[in-house]
């Protein structure tokens, strides 16, 4: 834990498969963690993403595939021995012992020195801001307090991995937006390399290098958030992040696209290509009284959200357009809404 | 008087009438005959059949061997019933209901016809030193019947279930994700066991040990027919004192003080219980 340094701590997971009967839970996952880096699973429930850290933790075993970290293959290493600090759910911390014990339990698992041991929680809990809280029993402390623990825990033996598994999920909004960024703040600081699960697009988006959209046993995109979000591989991860407006038609010019509906609308990054469709545009994107790509509706639904207006506009029949802006329409008001050639992002294939 | 304090009153008002009927049983079949039976141990106002009691070497005697055997029987039933109980626990349910079922299968017939089961099988001739002598395991049959042996095989099994039940139970509220999170941290299986599992299934071990402790020290029917009359626990001193020497006081004596020791007993475990869980 003394160590700041970025250790060689690289993980690297190669065609990882695993099914249950006939289900499949991993269908050949690849993907790669530099060292240092906070890499994001983010996937909705039965996407596969518990599996795929289970396996990494070695509480689950692939049926193909390998899992190496910092070079060395641990794909059939037992779990006690991976070095790999974890925080579960629901923390799992032992219920029947302190705070101070259960910070020390990977150290003595690990032959580590009494005094030395005693120094490293004392040190752990200091980094977690919970000083002088040895004495007290997981069920005497707070949810954020628990977490901490569960934190420290984690970190206390220098592991050269650590995995978050919807750590933030009990926490009430404030606690959990503090927690999120105190994980980061100690990630970085110790320079760990860290596999977070969450099904939360917006934690994600908060604090990953990069992300990795799983759904159906698979990575549909793997990416920077602001390359994930302006940016999304296929309709599933542009609808998974974010409120997205998506445009189904067919290429009938290098600039133009003929929507389903009959509009024809002027984007970029057509790049040459013909065939059907998709075009995401988000709702901030989209402009009241804009210049270009110009839809006339009704609004249905007005939302205030303190920061903004969110609109939604039945344009069509049966297409509506989400609108976030600072203008205050009420619902029932004809509006033109329209966005930029160049804030519209192309997925290709369509259906 | 509040809604609140009036509520309070129906609800108590609710609870002495549906325990009533249990209280009046009770009262009637158990703390009655008991209240007689302290009066016949000290039948014209003397502590005579106590003094006998608790000075007479030979019944200080049976009085140990009770505890000792109580003891014997609670560890044998913990060694074995512990493992099983783990492993019904920690597999799937339909396993689990299986385990339940075999459990429990040996209360549909009575203590008597399994203790006389027994018999068959532990005697010279009996099932278990038959096959022992066929395999060639052993030459002469060993001696399993109306001794400490037979009578230990016995009450372990009539006990073994009372001792499954309340770990099995425990094991099972045992977080699992507690003794995988130990595993991850880098304790081998054992001692994730050593470490987790165990300690956090104490209170049901005491609850075991506590249920198999006390029902031991007034076991009758399996000391009587697999000791053969070399085997002598309180409650057969008891039985012979009333049947045959029709010594009503001194018996209500005896009765009296294995009474006495089995709640010291219990309250003893209890507090040993105690102290390890907090």
């Amino acid at each position: 834990m003394a160590t700041q340094e970025v250790k060689d701590a690289e993980l690297r997971v190669d065609g990882v498969a695993k099914r249950y009967g006939a289900v499949v839970a991993l269908g050949g996952v690849s993907l790669s963690v530099a060292a240092g880096e906070f890499l994001t699973i983010l996937g909705p429930s039965g996407s596969g993403k518990t599996t795929l850290l289970k396996v990494v933790a070695g509480f689950e075993f692939p049926d193909a595939g390998r899992v190496t970290v910092g070079g060395a293959d641990i794909t059939d290493v037992s779990p006690a021995r991976r070095n790999i600090g974890m925080v579960f759910q629901n923390y799992a911390l032992f219920p029947h012992m302190n705070v101070a014990r259960n910070i020390a339990f990977p150290l003595q698992m690990r032959g580590v020195p009494r005094s030395e041991v005693e120094r490293r929680v004392i040190q752990a809990m200091a980094l977690v801001e919970l000083r002088g809280y040895g004495e007290r029993l997981p069920s005497q402390l707070s949810g954020g307090q628990q977490q901490r623990v569960a934190l420290a825990r984690a970190v206390v033996f220098d592991p050269t991995l650590l995995l978050l598994d919807e750590p933030f999920g009990a926490l009430d909004r404030k606690l959990r937006e503090s927690m999120q960024l105190e994980v980061r703040r100690l990630q970085r600081r110790l320079g760990l390399t860290t596999v977070f699960i969450t099904h939360d697009q917006e934690e994600a988006l908060v604090l990953s290098d990069r992300i990795a959209v799983m759904d159906g046993g698979t990575i549909r995109q793997i990416g920077a958030p602001d390359e994930i979000y302006d940016r999304p591989a296929d309709a599933f991860v542009a609808q998974f992040i974010g409120e997205s407006n998506l445009l189904v038609g067919e290429i009938a010019a290098p600039d133009r696209v003929l929507l389903d509906d009959g509009t024809s609308v002027t984007v970029r990054g057509l790049g040459g290509g013909r065939g059907r469709v998709r075009l995401l545009v988000r709702p901030e994107k989209m402009a009241i009284d804009s210049a270009t790509n110009r839809f006339t509706g009704t609004v249905v639904e007005a939302v205030y959200l303190g920061e903004a207006h969110k609109l939604r506009v039945r344009v069509g029949e049966g297409v509506e357009l989400m609108v976030r802006g600072h203008h205050a329409v009420s619902a029932g008001a004809t509006v033109t809404v329209g966005f930029a050639p160049e804030d519209a992002h192309v997925i290709w294939g369509a259906g | 008087m509040t809604p609140a304090d009036r509520a309070r009153r129906r609800a108590a008002a609710g609870a002495i009438a549906l325990s009533g009927p249990a209280t009046l049983l009770l009262l009637a079949l158990f703390a009655a005959p008991l209240l007689r039976l302290l009066a016949l141990s000290v039948a014209g106002g003397s502590l005579a059949a106590y003094e006998r009691a608790l000075t007479n070497e030979l019944y200080l005697r049976v009085i140990f061997e009770t505890f000792k055997i109580a003891a014997i029987v609670t560890l044998l039933t913990l060694a074995l019933g512990y493992p099983v109980a783990y492993v019904m626990a920690t597999s799937g349910r339909t396993w689990q209901l299986v385990g339940i079922a075999f459990v429990l299968l040996p209360f549909w017939t009575s203590i008597l016809v399994r203790t006389y089961a027994w018999m068959v099988m532990l005697g010279r001739n009996g099932v278990v030193n038959r096959a022992l002598i066929g395999w060639g395991v052993i030459d002469s049959p060993l001696p399993l019947l109306n001794n400490l042996a037979g009578v230990l095989i016995g009450m372990v099994h009539v006990l073994l279930p009372y001792m499954i039940l309340p770990v099995f139970n425990a094991v099972r509220n045992v977080d699992p994700n507690l003794v995988l999170a130990a595993v991850g941290l880098g304790a081998p299986r054992w001692r994730a066991f050593l470490r987790i599992t165990l300690p956090l299934t104490m209170n049901g071990v005491a609850a075991g040990v506590t249920l198999v402790f006390t029902l031991s020290l007034g076991f009758f029917i399996t000391p009587a027919l697999l000791g053969g009359g070399r085997v002598v626990m309180v409650a057969n001193l008891i039985e012979e004192q009333v049947r045959e020497l029709l010594n009503w006081a001194f018996a209500g004596a005896l009765s009296t003080i294995l009474l006495a020791l089995t709640l010291a007993a219990f309250w003893g475990i209890s507090r040993i219980a105690r102290t390890r869980s907090a």
